[in-house]
C-alpha cells in the first residue's frame, strides 16, 4: 500500500508540469485569439465590453477545438452515437502521431535525436501505397504484406542515419533535417513516374491502395476509426516493454545515458546506434503506412502532413516516456482534429494549434520560470532535455 | 598500405579530393561527351544593357562542349594530383575543375537549348541572398557556441515583420528597421532558454521554429488575408545601380544593381569575416565557441558574450527575412521561407562554419536551385526533384567526412556553467 502511495505522488510529480505547461499554453492561446480580432479594437472605450468580447471569441474557439475532438451536439439528431464522431477523428489522427511519437521518443532514450520521423514516416508511405496497389493478394495477408514493405523501407531509411553516425560520427540531427528534405522530393518525383501516376490523373497521387490491404474500421463505415489505433497502442506496449525488459532495451539506455560507460561495459556502441535507427524508422513507417491504409487509402504528395515534426513536440511532452508519449499524442491528436472544426465553425485558424504545441513544450523545457509563475517546489524538472553539443 | 597511413588528415583529405576530381571528371567525359545520344548546339546568352563591352552570345556544338569541358576537368584534376604530391593546397584546382564539370553537364543538359546565362547567375545571387544571411546568423551563434536550428524561425520573423510594417506604413525603411528586431526577438527567446536555462539548444531552436511558424500563419490568416488593403500591401524596394561598378561587364549587372537589402549583406559578411578573425571580439567569440572554461579562466565572460552575439545574430537573419517580403515580393505568404533556413543551416556546416566557406556554400546552393528552375522550364533529361536534392545531399557527404571532416566549434551546444561539470 506504502508502495502504491508512493507511486501516486511520484505519477502526480512528474505529471504536474505537464499539466501546468499545458494550462499556460492554452491560456496564451487564448490570450492571442482574443486580441487578434482588430474589430474588439473598437470596444476600447468600455473596458467590459472589451474584455467580454475578448474572453468570448476565445471560449467560443475552444468550445469548437472540443466539439471538433470529442463530442459535438449538432451530429445527434439522426442518432446519439453519431455526436462521437469527432472523438473516431482523434483517434484516427492519434494512431500515427503515437507511432511517430514512439520513433522520437526511443531515439531519445537511445540519447539520438530523431529529426527524421517525417522522412521514414514518408518511405513507410511509400513502403505500403506500393504494396498495397502493385500486388493483389488474399485479405489479411496483404495488409500485413504491406505493413512490412513500409517497415523495411523506413527501417533502412532510419538505419542509414544510425549507420552513418556510428561508422563516421556525423550528427543525427544534421543528417535526419537532411534526409527529410530528400524524402520529400523523392515522393514527389516517385509520385510523377509512371508507376505511381494513378490512371487519368495528373496530379500527383498514387493508385488507391486494395481493399485487401486496408486497415477495417472499427465501428461500421460511419466512422473513420479504424484498427490502427490499436496497432499502435500495441507498439507502444512493446516499446514499453522493450526498453524496461529486455537487454536490447538495457543497451539502448545505457548508450543514452553514458555512451562511453556503456562502451567499457563491452556494449557495441556502433551496433546499439545502427539498430536503435532501424526501429525509430520502422515506427515512424508504420505511422505512414497506417496513415495509407487506414485513413487515407492512398499516397499523396502532402501524405506525411506534419506527422513527423509533431512527433517530436509529443515525445517532448510525453517525457520520452512510451505511456506518456501516447498520452500526449492523444492530446495532440484532439487538438489536431478539434482544429479543423475549430476553423471552419469560428474565425480562428487551425495554426493556433501549432502555437499551443511550442508553447507547451518551452513551458516544459523550462520548468524554473512554471515553478516561479505557480510558486511550486515539488516539480519534477525535465532532465531529459539536458543539452549535448554537435560534436557529442 | 603503410603509405597511405604515413600521410596527414590534410594530405588525406586532399588526395582524396583530388582523386575525386579525378574520378567526376572521368565520369563526365563518359557520361557527358561519350554517351551523349544526339547532338544539337547549346547557346549560352548573355543580357546586354550598359556594360563596357559587349559580350552577346555564345553557341557551341553541345558534344564538343561536353567533351571539351571535361577534358579541361581532367587537366585541372590531374594538376590537383600533382599539388598534392608536391604538398600543396589544391583549392584553386578544384574550384576550376568544379566549373569545367559543371559546364560540362550544361552542355550536355540543355543541348539545343538557351541558356539565359547572365540570368542564371543573377538569380542564383538573388536566391542566395537569404542562405547567406541565414548562414551568418549561424557563424555568430555556433562560432560563440549555441546551436542554431532556429534560423529559419527568424527569417520568418524577419519576413513578416518587415511584410507588414512596410505595409502599415507603406514605406519599405520601415520595414527594414522593423526586421531585424523581429529576428532579434526570436533570438532573445533562444538566448534565454538556451543560455540562462541551460535547454538542449536543437529541441529548442526546433520549438522555436514551431513557434514562429504557428504564430505568422496564424495571424496570416487572421489579419493579413481579411484586411490585405492595410496589412499586407507592402511596397518593394527598388535596385540601385552602383555608378561605375554596375558597368563592369557580365558581373557588374549581378552585383551592383540590387537593392539595398544585397548590399548591407556584402558589407556584413565583410564584416564578419574580418571581425571574426581579426579583431579581439572575434577571438573571444572563437575562444568561447572553442574552449568556454579556458576563456572564463581569462576574464572572458561567457554566457555575456554567447547572449550578445545570439542577439546579433538574430538582427542579421531578420534582416535577411526582410529579403523575402519588401526585398521581393513585397506582400507576405503564409511560410514563404519554405526551408530556406535549412539551406542556410547546411551552407553554414557545408562551409565548415566559416563566414566566407558558408557564402561559397550558399552561393553553390543558389546556383543549384535556380539552375533546376530555369533546366525544369527548358526541360531537361535529369528530373528537377534531383537537382532540388543536391544541397541536402552534398551536405550529408560533407559531414560524413568523404571529402574531408567538417568539424563543429568543439563547445558548440553545450552550454556552460562557471564550476559546472563541462
Amino acid at each position: 500500500m506504502n508502495k502504491f502511495k508512493k507511486y501516486i505522488e511520484e505519477t502526480s510529480k512528474s505529471i504536474a508540469l505537464p499539466l501546468l505547461a499545458f494550462f499556460l499554453a492554452i491560456l496564451s492561446g487564448g490570450l492571442l485569439i482574443a486580441f487578434s480580432d482588430p474589430k474588439i479594437y473598437k470596444l476600447w472605450k468600455s473596458p467590459l465590453e472589451f474584455l467580454g468580447t475578448g474572453f468570448a471569441s476565445a471560449g467560443h474557439a475552444y468550445l469548437a477545438l472540443i466539439q471538433g475532438s470529442i463530442f459535438d451536439g449538432n451530429l445527434t439528431s439522426k442518432n446519439f452515437l453519431l455526436g462521437f464522431y469527432p472523438l473516431s477523428e482523434t483517434f484516427v489522427v492519434a494512431a500515427p502521431l503515437i507511432l511517430t511519437g514512439l520513433s522520437v521518443t526511443l531515439a531519445f532514450r537511445a540519447g539520438l535525436f530523431n529529426i527524421g520521423a517525417q522522412g521514414q514516416f514518408i518511405f513507410g508511405a511509400i513502403g505500403a501505397s506500393y504494396v498495397g496497389f502493385h500486388y493483389n493478394l488474399p485479405p489479411v495477408i496483404h495488409a500485413l504484406a504491406a505493413i512490412l514493405g513500409a517497415i523495411v523501407l523506413a527501417g533502412l531509411w532510419g538505419g542509414l542515419v544510425g549507420f552513418l553516425k556510428a561508422r563516421t560520427g556525423a550528427h543525427e540531427v544534421i543528417v535526419t533535417i537532411m534526409l527529410n528534405y530528400i524524402s520529400v522530393y523523392f515522393l514527389l518525383w516517385l509520385l510523377s513516374t509512371q508507376t505511381f501516376l494513378r490512371k487519368g490523373r495528373q496530379d500527383p497521387i498514387a493508385p488507391p491502395v486494395n481493399e485487401n490491404a486496408r486497415l477495417p474500421k472499427l465501428f461500421g463505415m460511419d466512422y473513420r476509426i479504424n484498427l490502427g489505433i490499436f496497432i499502435a497502442l500495441g507498439v507502444a506496449y512493446l516499446i514499453h516493454i522493450l526498453l524496461s525488459r529486455t537487454t536490447w532495451g538495457f543497451q539502448f539506455r545505457s548508450v543514452g545515458a553514458n555512451t562511453l560507460a556503456a562502451k567499457t561495459a563491452g556494449m557495441s556502441v556502433p551496433f546499439v546506434m545502427t539498430s536503435v535507427m532501424v526501429i525509430c524508422g520502422a515506427l515512424a513507417g508504420l505511422g505512414g503506412a497506417v496513415q495509407v491504409m487506414g485513413s487515407e487509402y492512398a499516397l499523396t504528395a502532402g501524405v506525411a502532413g506534419s506527422f513527423g515534426f509533431d512527433a517530436i513536440t509529443v515525445a517532448l511532452l510525453g517525457r520520452a516516456k512510451p505511456l506518456g508519449t501516447v498520452l500526449a499524442a492523444l492530446l495532440f491528436g484532439a487538438l489536431r482534429a478539434g482544429g479543423l472544426t475549430m476553423q471552419a465553425n469560428t474565425t480562428t485558424p487551425i495554426d493556433i494549434v501549432l502555437v499551443i504545441q511550442a508553447l507547451v513544450v518551452l513551458f516544459i523545457a523550462a520548468p524554473a520560470m512554471v515553478r516561479a509563475i505557480f510558486k511550486l517546489k515539488n516539480v519534477k524538472s525535465g532532465t531529459d532535455m539536458a543539452a549535448k553539443g554537435w560534436n557529442g | 598500405m603503410n603509405k597511405v597511413s604515413k600521410l596527414t588528415p590534410i594530405q588525406k583529405r586532399r588526395q582524396r579530393g583530388a582523386f575525386s576530381l579525378l574520378f567526376l571528371s572521368f565520369a563526365s567525359l563518359i557520361g557527358f561527351g561519350i554517351l551523349q545520344k544526339n547532338t544539337a548546339p547549346v547557346t549560352y546568352k548573355f543580357v546586354l544593357e550598359k556594360e563596357w563591352i559587349a559580350i552577346n552570345e555564345w553557341t557551341l556544338d553541345s558534344r564538343t562542349g561536353s567533351y571539351g569541358f571535361s577534358c579541361a576537368a581532367l587537366i585541372f584534376a590531374i594538376w590537383a594530383i600533382f599539388q598534392f604530391r608536391r604538398n600543396k593546397k589544391i583549392q584553386l584546382q578544384s574550384a576550376l575543375g568544379g566549373f569545367a564539370i559543371l559546364m560540362a553537364f550544361l552542355c550536355w543538359a540543355a543541348s539545343g537549348k538557351m541558356i539565359p546565362f547572365t540570368g542564371l547567375l543573377q538569380g542564383a545571387l538573388l536566391l542566395s541572398v537569404p542562405l547567406i544571411f541565414g548562414a551568418m546568423a549561424g557563424v555568430l551563434c555556433e562560432r560563440s557556441g549555441v546551436i542554431n536550428i532556429a534560423i529559419e524561425g527568424q527569417l520568418l520573423a524577419g519576413a513578416f515583420a518587415a511584410g507588414v510594417v512596410a505595409s502599415l506604413t507603406q514605406n519599405t525603411t520601415w520595414g527594414l528597421i522593423v526586421a531585424p528586431l523581429a529576428g532579434a526577438l526570436i533570438s532573445l527567446i533562444l538566448a534565454v532558454f538556451a543560455i540562462k536555462f541551460s535547454i538542449d539548444q536543437v529541441i529548442l531552436g526546433f520549438v522555436i521554429n514551431v513557434l514562429v511558424i504557428g504564430m505568422t500563419n496564424f495571424l496570416y490568416k487572421k489579419l493579413l488575408i481579411p484586411y490585405q488593403n492595410t496589412w499586407n500591401s507592402g511596397p518593394i524596394l527598388s535596385p540601385i545601380e552602383i555608378p561605375i561598378l554596375s558597368k563592369i561587364p557580365l558581373l557588374g549587372p549581378i552585383f551592383f544593381n540590387q537593392t539595398i537589402i544585397v548590399y548591407l549583406m556584402y558589407l556584413i559578411v565583410a564584416v564578419i569575416h574580418l571581425s571574426l578573425f581579426k579583431t579581439r571580439w572575434g577571438l573571444r567569440t572563437r575562444a568561447v565557441g572553442e574552449h568556454p572554461t579556458a576563456a572564463d579562466s581569462v576574464g572572458i565572460k561567457v554566457n555575456n558574450l554567447r547572449f550578445r552575439n545570439v542577439i546579433f545574430a538574430g538582427l542579421v537573419a531578420g534582416l535577411g527575412g526582410a529579403y523575402f517580403t519588401v526585398g521581393a515580393v513585397g506582400a507576405f505568404g503564409k511560410e514563404m521561407t519554405a526551408g530556406k533556413g535549412f539551406i542556410a543551416l547546411a551552407a553554414l556546416i557545408f562551409g565548415r562554419w566559416s563566414p566566407l566557406g558558408a557564402v561559397m556554400a550558399a552561393l553553390l546552393f543558389g546556383f543549384a536551385d535556380n539552375l533546376q528552375g530555369i533546366l525544369s522550364i527548358t526541360g531537361t533529361p535529369i528530373p528537377s526533384e534531383f537537382m532540388l536534392m543536391a544541397p541536402y545531399i552534398a551536405t550529408i557527404i560533407a559531414v560524413t567526412g568523404f571529402v574531408g571532416r567538417v568539424r563543429a566549434p568543439a563547445a558548440d551546444g553545450i552550454p556552460y556553467n562557471r564550476g559546472g561539470s563541462h
